[in-house]
C-alpha cells in the first residue's frame, strides 16, 4: 500500500464510561475505496465523525495526509489541536450524512456555493460554475433553484454528495448514505457513488449495509464489531470466504434480513 | 380638564365622547411604553441568551442567576429599583423611560428563554454539516442557525408583546400617564369611574386583539424552513 492518507494509531474513544473505540489501528491508502460494515453500535459512525472533526478522541493519534488531525506538533511534542489547525485539516475531508443535513433555507445551488465562496474564497461565478458542473454530474441540473424539501430523498442525498464534492476534498466519508431512503430511491444514490469510485482518484471511506454494492466498489472491506476490526480483506474473500466466525454470523444475518 | 381637554358631564354619552381624546392620549403613551419595553426585552433577552449559552461558567452563571432573579420577582420590584435606586447613583431617567426599561428588563428573562429554545431547536445535524464544510462559527450562526431560528422565535416573542401591553398600567405607580392612570384621574375628578374604566377595558381589548392578530399573521407568513437564501 502507498503511504496511508488516513491512519488511526491506537485510538481510544469513550463516551463517559463506555469505550467505543479501544486502541483502534486502521489505515486507508491514498485513492483507496474502503467500506466499513458491522452491526449497529459497533463504532462505524464514530470513526467517520472523528475524521470529520465532529468528535474528539481520548487517546492515540489520528493522521490525515501524514499530519496529526487532533494534535499539533509543538517543539517535537503533540499538543491538542487548535481550531485553526482543525480548519486547515478539515479542508481535506468531505462528509455525506445519513440524514443529508442539507440547509433547508438555501436553494440547492446555494447549498453548493455557500462554503466554496465563504471558505475557499471562490468568486460567486466560479462557485456557480462549479456547482452547476457537480449538479450535472449527479443528474440534478434542473433542480438548482429548488429548495431541499421540494426534492425526493434520493435527490436530496445526491445534492449532499455534490455539496461535499464542491469543497474538492481528498477524502470522502459516507455514513450510511442510503439508510434513510425508501428502497426505490437507493439505486440512484449508489449509482452516483459508484461513478465517483470508478472515475476519480478520491479516497473513499464508506459505511453501508448495501453488501452487494460494497462488494462491487470497494478495494477493501473492514468488518467492525465492538469498536475493533474483526476482519478485513478484499471484498471477494471477505464476503465469500470469511475467516472469522463473527463475520460469518454477521453476513448471514444481513443476508437473511434482505431475503 | 386634562391635557387641556374639557369634559362634558351633561350626559353619560356626552361624557364618554368628550373624554375619548384624553384616553387616546393615554393610549398613545401605553403603545409607546409597550413598543419601547418590547424592544428592550428583545435586545436584552438576546444578550442574556448568548451569555447563558457561553461555554465559560463565570459568564453563563451570572446570566442564569440574573434571569432567575428577574423571573421570580414581581415587576414592581424592578420598577421601584430602577425608579428609586438608580437616582442614588446619579442616573436620573424620566418616569416613562424608567417604566419602559423595567418592563424590558422583566420580559428579557422570558425572551432569553425564547431565543435559547429557538436556537437549540435547530438540529445538531445543521451545525455538523456547517462544520464539515468548514464554515466559520460566525457564518454558521448568521447564515445557518439564525435564518432557521428567527421564524420560530418571532411568533413566540410576539406573544410577549401582548403581555407587556397588559402590564403597562403598573407604570402608573411611578406617575406615568398611561391609559389606565388617565382614566383613574378622570374618575377621581368627576367621581365617575364607570365610564372611563369601561372605555379603557374596551380600548385595551381592541389593542390586544389587533396585536394578537398581527402576531398570528406573522406566524402564518414567516417561512417555516427559514429565511430563504438563493
Ligand atoms: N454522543 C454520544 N454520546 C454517547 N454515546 C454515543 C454517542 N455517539 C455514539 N455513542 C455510542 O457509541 C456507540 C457507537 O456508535 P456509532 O459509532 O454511532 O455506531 P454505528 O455507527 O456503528 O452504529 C453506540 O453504542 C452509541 O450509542
Ligand atoms: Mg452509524
Amino acid at each position: 500500500m502507498s503511504d496511508p492518507i488516513i491512519k488511526f494509531d491506537k485510538v481510544v474513544k469513550r463516551f463517559g464510561n463506555f469505550t467505543v473505540l479501544n486502541e483502534l489501528d486502521f489505515e486507508v491508502g491514498t485513492g483507496e475505496k474502503v467500506t466499513i460494515i458491522g452491526p449497529s453500535g459497533s463504532g462505524k459512525s464514530t470513526v467517520l465523525r472523528i475524521l470529520m472533526t465532529l468528535e474528539n478522541i481520548n487517546e492515540g493519534v489520528v493522521y490525515v495526509g501524514g499530519e496529526p488531525l487532533w494534535h499539533e506538533r509543538k517543539n517535537g511534542a503533540l499538543i491538542p489541536a487548535s481550531e485553526a489547525h482543525l480548519r486547515k485539516m478539515r479542508e481535506q475531508l468531505g462528509m455525506v450524512f445519513q440524514q443529508f443535513n442539507l440547509f433547508p433555507h438555501m436553494t440547492v445551488r446555494r447549498n453548493l456555493t455557500e462554503a466554496p465562496v465563504r471558505v475557499l474564497g471562490l468568486s460567486k461565478s466560479e462557485a456557480r460554475n462549479r456547482a452547476d458542473e457537480l449538479l450535472e454530474m449527479v443528474g440534478l441540473t434542473d433542480q438548482a433553484d429548488k429548495f431541499p424539501n421540494q426534492l425526493s430523498g434520493g435527490q436530496q442525498q445526491r445534492v449532499g454528495i455534490a455539496r461535499a464534492l464542491a469543497m474538492r476534498p481528498k477524502v470522502m466519508l459516507f455514513d450510511e448514505p442510503t439508510s434513510a431512503l425508501d428502497p426505490e430511491l437507493v439505486g440512484e444514490v449508489l449509482n452516483v457513488i459508484r461513478r465517483l469510485a470508478t472515475e476519480h482518484d478520491l479516497t473513499m471511506l464508506l459505511v453501508t449495509h448495501e453488501m452487494q454494492f460494497a462488494r462491487q466498489v470497494s478495494d477493501r472491506v473492514c468488518f467492525f464489531d465492538k469498536g475493533r476490526i474483526v476482519e478485513q480483506g478484499v471484498p471477494d474473500q471477505l464476503f465469500t470466504n470469511p475467516r472469522e466466525e463473527r463475520t460469518r454470523e454477521f453476513l448471514k444475518a444481513v443476508l437473511e434480513s434482505e431475503a | 380638564m386634562l391635557f387641556g381637554i374639557e369634559w362634558d358631564t351633561s350626559s353619560e354619552w356626552a361624557f364618554a365622547v368628550s373624554i375619548l381624546p384624553i384616553l387616546l392620549i393615554g393610549m398613545w403613551v401605553t403603545i409607546q411604553a409597550t413598543v419601547l419595553g418590547f424592544f428592550v426585552a428583545m435586545v436584552l433577552g438576546l444578550i442574556l441568551a448568548v451569555l447563558k449559552a457561553a461555554p465559560l461558567r463565570i459568564v453563563s452563571w451570572p446570566a442564569r442567576a440574573l434571569t432567575e432573579f428577574i423571573r421570580d420577582t414581581p415587576l414592581l420590584i424592578q420598577l421601584f429599583f430602577l425608579y428609586y435606586v438608580l437616582p442614588e447613583y446619579g442616573i436620573i431617567l424620566p418616569a416613562f423611560l424608567t417604566g419602559a426599561l423595567a418592563l424590558g428588563v422583566q420580559y428579557s428573562a422570558y425572551t432569553s428563554e425564547v431565543y435559547r429554545a429557538g436556537l437549540e431547536a435547530i438540529l445538531s445535524g445543521q451545525r455538523e454539516a456547517a462544520r464539515a464544510l468548514n464554515l466559520s462559527s460566525v457564518r454558521t450562526f448568521t447564515h445557518v442557525i439564525l435564518p432557521q431560528a428567527i421564524p420560530r422565535i418571532i411568533p413566540a416573542l410576539g406573544n410577549y408583546l401582548v403581555s407587556i401591553m397588559k402590564d403597562v398600567p403598573v407604570l402608573s405607580v411611578v406617575t406615568v400617564l398611561e391609559m389606565l392612570n388617565v382614566a383613574k384621574i378622570i374618575g377621581d375628578r368627576t367621581f365617575d369611574y364607570m365610564v372611563p374604566l369601561s372605555m379603557v377595558g374596551g380600548l385595551y381589548l381592541i389593542m390586544t386583539l389587533v396585536a394578537s392578530a398581527g402576531v398570528r399573521y406573522l406566524d402564518v407568513m414567516l417561512p417555516k424552513r427559514g429565511f430563504p437564501l438563493r
